[in-house]
């Protein structure tokens, strides 16, 4: 009854009484009992679930279940960011967006697997061992937050939370076959997310349906007294807005599609004949080559993350600095570089003043379009252990993903058809305005109800059976 | 010595006594509170804690600034400062670097006893956190975070001072302007106020050569750590010109470097050298926005009646002479009271047909001198001086009586008064008015005396 069904769809059937939070409870912890030796989404099962202990103080109280990326700060709940420096850490506050989740009803299922500190695009730089893709276990599931990609795609949870700082929500969800949302940074609190580039990092969902991600937003965003980069715009009701049928214009662009696997451009253009289909209009714009963001996103993550790092001293949370993986360490290393004095001029403030072309010129294109389409990686998931050969492999994967990060525009990966050849999942994305979530969620939810992301999702669930 | 010209400049840290701390909800009062009781997971740095800027420290930052006559930045923002102390919990503090709230600012400064002015010039003053507190025990080092996040203002002057007289005066001044605005207690003892001179010497001969006179500064400085008193930064830096004069005249340069000062000894101690300046690695604070000032907004932060105007006021206004104009001011609470007393004697000298001029200095005087106690409330304190002023009845038959019975006691000075020593008269009248306990004018006392020797 409960198998692959939108966390949208649960909340109904335990309104209606057809099932009970528990019983849900109960359902997705066998599940993860069966599955997550083999996929390693979760680092950690939240224990009151196991035990029904939460069910002790507030029968009444509905309990829809959600991963957690392992990098928000859970009270109670051991909090390692996939790090053996924090492999005890067990946070004394809560983050703010599982502060909202849980006053709305949620119970955190548990934590899942990343990539240590979110540095990476695989899992694989995670202290824990690597998630495996739930489509293909010899492939990576995607970074950083592969464990709550890979956790939804096998319904180890029917909708999780991640975090992206340049692609690590969208990637991993292209890679595993679900949709994705980042939204615009400073829409939803960072207050509790540890720090990795806090310039970029924006917390957003992973979702089965594009009605769960808009569910999933409404009850994040929106100003926290507790992030001073939180705006105050109002949080608009996502779900409601889904269903006009809005025409928007579609920017495109060839500086997009550089190098990208020649199937996932196939899917791209099956797309845009659908959008023309539907009513939309498709212009073709001229952006800036997404190289300019990965210099840029290379030197201000660097520098955030040498910085967001070094409260790790080895005096507190236990485990010293040696307990640091080594792309941990490249990136201290390289951030202090760019930041010291002399250098400062030449890699930091330089990056910031491309940072602020990049916006411009996104200002100047969403002055003629809605919103862009683009692939949101140039290949399908890769074999596990084929990143160790790039040190810069993350930038390279991620490539399509920073312009919007270091922008801070909103942009959500849909699944849109499998690669003949590997038979794996093909993302593609759309890149909207600042806070205007409501339009890349209404075209994505357009999309969804004409073509079911071509079976995608369905499928990527039916290899797990109850 | 004439051919050394010492070198100061001031770095100030000023604690703000903000009801909570800079970038968090804890209470920033500290002193004698339980360990780690104010603390929460935003100064404790816990992993992802973020920073939100307390308005109010804000605000108390810009009132410092137009006080000392800056130019408050209509953009300003944090960055963060980068180094490794175990009471530092993210390994950076929050301060301001490039962009602080204001800068170019002076001081106009007046030597109380040689009333001398002189102008010190502020480099800027702007607002960060504090740290924690480290506690060594014997064994074990422990810290204690209830400090830590608590708003410090820093001011920095350029170097304009010569001699260690002025930096007292400056900052006793600057610690009554910072009571004033009543954002600290400035209290150096409890570590409210703090402040670290840099001190160098500059060879006289050196300067005449240059063009540019007032450009050259000597190739290093010494920072003195660790002074909780006036008294001692006096102390600390008439040792350091000594020591430096010292080291100049035979020949050698002083070394740059981080002193301490033994308040016990009197001397000052090397504690680490600074061969060049620490990388501190600054960089925009990403979790706060930059600050951005409206003209609207900094006008609408007025400043109280600082000392200097109010002892200008008291000289022009009021009639009182600058000492006791300048000891009025030093407390607000105290100035605030003696304008009470003024204006409410005012009225009353008027109905009770006081003509006595200049109240005020007189009023002044009584303060001051502590004649009549301050303790007094307003109403009080008004009573006594009506009574100190209005004329006194005298028994006039006890009065002649005392006057005769001291011109019989005292025939020598009887003698001398009449034999020219116009002094000796004082000695009779004081004489007298012994005899009348102080009930009796002297000015009267005197004529009569005058009277009964000339007859």
């Amino acid at each position: 009854m409960i198998f692959g069904k939108s966390i949208l769809s649960i909340f109904k059937l335990i309104k209606k009484k057809e099932v009970s939070g528990k019983e849900v409870g109960d359902y997705f912890l066998k599940r993860i009992e069966k599955y997550n030796s083999k996929i390693n989404a979760y680092l950690t099962v939240n224990d009151d679930y196991k035990t029904g202990r939460i069910y002790k103080s507030d029968k009444n109280r509905i309990k829809l279940p959600i991963a957690v990326k392992d990098n928000f700060c859970t009270k109670g709940i051991r909090t390692t960011a996939s790090s053996r420096v924090l492999q005890d850490f067990i946070p004394p506050y809560e983050s703010t967006v599982t502060k909202r989740l849980i006053d709305a009803g949620f119970f955190i299922l548990g934590k899942t697997n990343m990539d240590a500190w979110a540095h990476g695009s695989s899992t694989e730089t995670s202290d824990f061992g690597a998630t495996k893709n739930p489509w293909n276990l010899s492939r990576s599931a995607g970074g950083s937050s592969g464990g709550s990609a890979a956790a939804v795609s096998s319904y180890l949870a029917p909708v999780a939370i991640g975090s992206e700082t340049a692609g690590s929500i969208r990637q991993p969800s292209a890679w595993s076959g679900v949709i994705g949302l980042k939204p615009t940074y400073g829409r939803v609190s960072r207050y509790g997310l540890i720090a990795m580039g806090s310039s970029l990092d924006c917390p957003g969902p992973i979702t089965l349906t594009t009605e769960d991600a808009a569910f999933i937003l409404k009850i994040i965003a929106g100003n926290d007294k507790f992030d001073a980069t939180t705006v105050k715009n109002d949080v608009p009701d996502y779900n409601l807005s889904l269903k006009k049928k809005n025409k928007f214009v579609i920017g495109v662009t060839d500086e997009y599609l550089n190098g990208v696997n020649q199937e996932i451009q196939n899917s791209f253009d099956v797309l845009i004949k659908l959008l023309k289909k539907l009513g939309h209009k498709i212009k073709k714009i001229k952006l800036l080559s997404p190289k300019y963001s990965i210099s840029v996103y290379t030197i201000i993550q660097r520098a955030e993350v040498s910085s967001n790092l070094s409260r790790f001293d080895g005096i507190r949370y236990g485990n010293d600095r040696t307990y640091f993986g080594s792309e941990a360490k490249r990136r201290i290393m390289l951030g202090t570089y760019v930041l010291s004095y002399g250098y400062y001029d030449a890699y930091y403030k330089k990056a910031q003043k491309v940072r602020t072309l990049i916006i411009e010129d996104f200002k100047k294109v969403f002055k003629e379009v809605d919103m862009i389409l683009a692939p949101t990686t140039p290949v399908t998931a890769l074999k596990l252990g084929e990143f160790e050969k790039y040190p810069f492999f993350g930038e390279m994967m991620d490539v399509l993903n920073e312009p919007a990060a270091i922008a801070g525009l909103c942009a959500i990966n849909f699944p849109f058809g499998l690669a003949k050849r590997d038979k794996l999942p093909i993302g593609l994305q759309l890149m909207g305005r600042w806070f205007e979530e409501e339009n890349i969620l209404n075209l994505t939810y357009q999309i969804e109800k004409e073509t079911d992301f071509l079976g995608v999702i369905k499928k990527g669930i039916s290899n797990y059976p109850d | 010595m004439n051919d050394y010209k010492p070198v100061i400049g001031l770095e100030i840290h000023i604690e703000l006594r903000t009801k909570s701390k800079m970038f968090c909800r804890c209470p920033a009062f500290y002193f004698k509170k339980e360990p780690n009781t104010h603390v929460c997971p935003v100064c404790l740095g816990l992993p992802g804690a973020l920073p939100v800027p307390n308005q109010k420290a804000i605000e108390w930052t810009i009132l410092i600034g137009k006080a000392l006559n800056c130019q408050i930045n209509r953009f300003s923002r944090f960055d963060r400062k980068h180094y490794f102390y175990p009471d530092l919990p993210k390994g950076y503090q929050i301060s301001q670097y490039d962009h602080p709230i204001a800068r170019q600012g002076k001081l106009e400064i007046i030597n109380p006893k040689s009333q001398i002015k002189k102008i010190i010039r502020i480099r800027r003053v702007h607002l960060e956190e504090d740290t924690g507190k480290l506690i060594h025990s014997k064994n074990a080092t422990l810290i204690d975070f209830n400090r830590c996040g608590v708003p410090l203002v820093e001011i920095v002057t350029e170097p304009d001072f010569d001699n260690s007289d002025d930096v007292k005066v400056f900052l006793e001044e600057l610690q009554v302007i910072i009571r004033y605005l009543g954002v600290s207690d400035a209290d150096m003892e409890k570590g409210t106020m703090r402040m670290e001179p840099n001190i160098s010497i500059i060879s006289q001969k050196l300067k005449v050569k240059s063009q540019k006179l007032n450009k050259i500064l000597p190739n290093y400085k010494v920072e003195v750590k660790n002074i909780n008193s006036f008294r001692f930064v006096k102390q600390a830096i008439d040792y350091e010109i000594k020591r430096q004069v010292g080291i100049l005249k035979a020949g050698k340069t002083p070394t740059q470097e981080t002193r301490g000062f033994d308040a016990e000894k009197q001397i000052t101690y090397p504690q680490r050298t600074k061969e060049e300046a620490a990388d501190y690695r600054y960089f925009p604070e990403p979790d706060i926005p930059p600050l951005v000032f409206t003209q609207e907004y900094l006008d609408s932060l007025h400043l109280p009646e600082l000392p200097s105007k109010k002892i200008n006021r008291y000289i022009f206004d009021l009639g009182i002479r600058f000492e006791d104009a300048f000891i009025l001011t030093r407390d607000k609470k105290m100035a605030e009271y003696f304008e009470k007393i003024c204006q409410k004697l005012k009225v009353k000298s008027q109905k009770l047909q006081l003509k006595i001029e200049n109240l005020t200095q007189i009023v002044a005087n009584f303060i001051v001198n502590k004649k009549i106690s301050t303790d007094l409330s307003v109403d009080e304190f008004i009573n006594k001086v009506i009574e100190k002023l209005k004329p006194k009845e005298v028994d006039e038959k006890l009065l002649i009586k005392a006057i005769d019975e001291v011109l019989k006691n005292n025939k020598k000075a009887v003698e001398d008064y009449k034999k020219g020593k116009i002094n000796a008269i004082m000695f009779l009248v004081g004489q007298v008015m012994k005899e009348m306990n102080g009930k009796a004018e002297a000015k009267m006392v005197r004529e009569e005396i005058e009277r009964k020797i000339n007859r």
